[in-house]
């Protein structure tokens, strides 16, 4: 089973979001509040490693365990697209007190309330299939 | 050690383990993006029969599936295992004061189990917040093309400036919940 790598690398991420308390409704409203250094610490240092990372296997083409080439898709610019799809899930976030990985880490940790965010989540990513057209991008 | 790990990770462990999962994802040829699971699931479902958007090819994708289970697993080890007794994240003097004045009680847990658990499920009022929070993400994500794993990790060590602007958003919509909404939702 080639899928089971991910298993183990999608179990290790719930354990470390756990863990880091990333995941965390309290965390959450502690950094909206800007009350705390702990998730701009988290973030800030995932991105500061992830910068040099990316821009080395760039700069030295490397490959992937399979012999690919790691490339990067890079996102076409547009300002509607990220700033109002941006703000409208940044007050599910708030309002969840959850990104979509952490829904499911809360589900694993006993709150059973997060079933009915993430079903809705799949209802509003499907809302926006449909209506994608008329939105602006 | 296990002393050292039953205690809540600091900042610094966990921001170098993120990255680690992504540096790991991207040796095994994939990239770093949870919210792409929705539209996974939306297309499995059989919502291409909807909209076009979900007409792709999903089964290429199933393999963010699997580290979504994962995900939930690793919570259920976190909790179950990993966790000291009577644990409570430890938050603020400052966040539990403001958060008293919106009515809620002392922290206890991981999250309010009253608008979180399964308790929440018989209160109305918790009911309606569970469904327009995912509502609010699943739409969100998607038209901004990522959340914080694929913009606010991937996108910017890929130094993108579309996820630094999406990011933005994410604060804008934040702060509006947490300052101008909170107080008239509790």
């Amino acid at each position: 089973m080639k899928n089971i790598k991910f298993l183990i690398v999608g179990t290790l991420f719930g354990i470390i979001m756990f863990k880091s308390e990333a995941a965390s409704w309290y965390r959450i409203q502690e950094m909206f509040r800007f009350q705390a250094f702990h998730m701009y610490g988290i973030i800030g240092l995932a991105v500061a490693i992830g910068i040099p990372v990316v821009a080395i296997i760039k700069a030295k083409q490397l490959k992937d365990y399979s012999g690919q080439k790691i490339v990067f898709k890079s996102k076409s610019w547009s300002i509607p697209r990220y700033l109002i799809g941006g703000t409208i899930f940044g007050l599910g976030w708030a309002l969840s007190g959850a990104c979509p990985g952490p829904i499911v880490v809360n589900m694993g940790v006993g709150y059973l309330g997060y079933a009915v965010v993430l079903v809705s989540a799949v209802l509003g990513t499907l809302l926006y299939g449909v209506i994608r057209d008329k939105l602006p991008h | 050690m296990m002393d050292w790990i039953i205690q809540p990770w600091p900042w610094y462990v966990s921001g170098l383990l993120i990255a680690l999962i992504m540096c790991s994802l991207l040796f095994f040829g994939k990239s770093f993006g949870f919210s792409s699971n929705l539209r996974t699931l939306c297309a499995m479902c059989g919502a291409d029969k909807i909209a076009p958007f979900f007409n792709f090819k999903w089964k290429e994708q199933s393999w963010n599936l699997f580290f979504l289970v994962g995900a939930g697993i690793g919570g259920y080890i976190g909790a179950t295992f990993l966790s000291p007794e009577g644990y409570t994240v430890a938050i603020s003097e400052e966040t539990i004061a403001d958060l008293a004045v919106l009515g809620f009680a002392q922290p206890n847990g991981y999250a309010p189990s009253h608008h979180f658990g399964l308790e929440a499920l018989g209160n109305l009022k918790s009911l309606v917040i569970l469904v327009i929070g995912g509502l609010l993400i699943g739409f969100g994500t998607r038209y901004a093309g990522g959340c914080t794993s694929g913009h606010a990790i991937s996108g910017i060590s890929n130094l993108q400036p579309a996820s630094l602007l999406a990011v933005v958003g994410f604060f804008i919509g934040g702060l509006l919940m947490t300052h101008v909404l909170f107080p008239i939702i509790y």
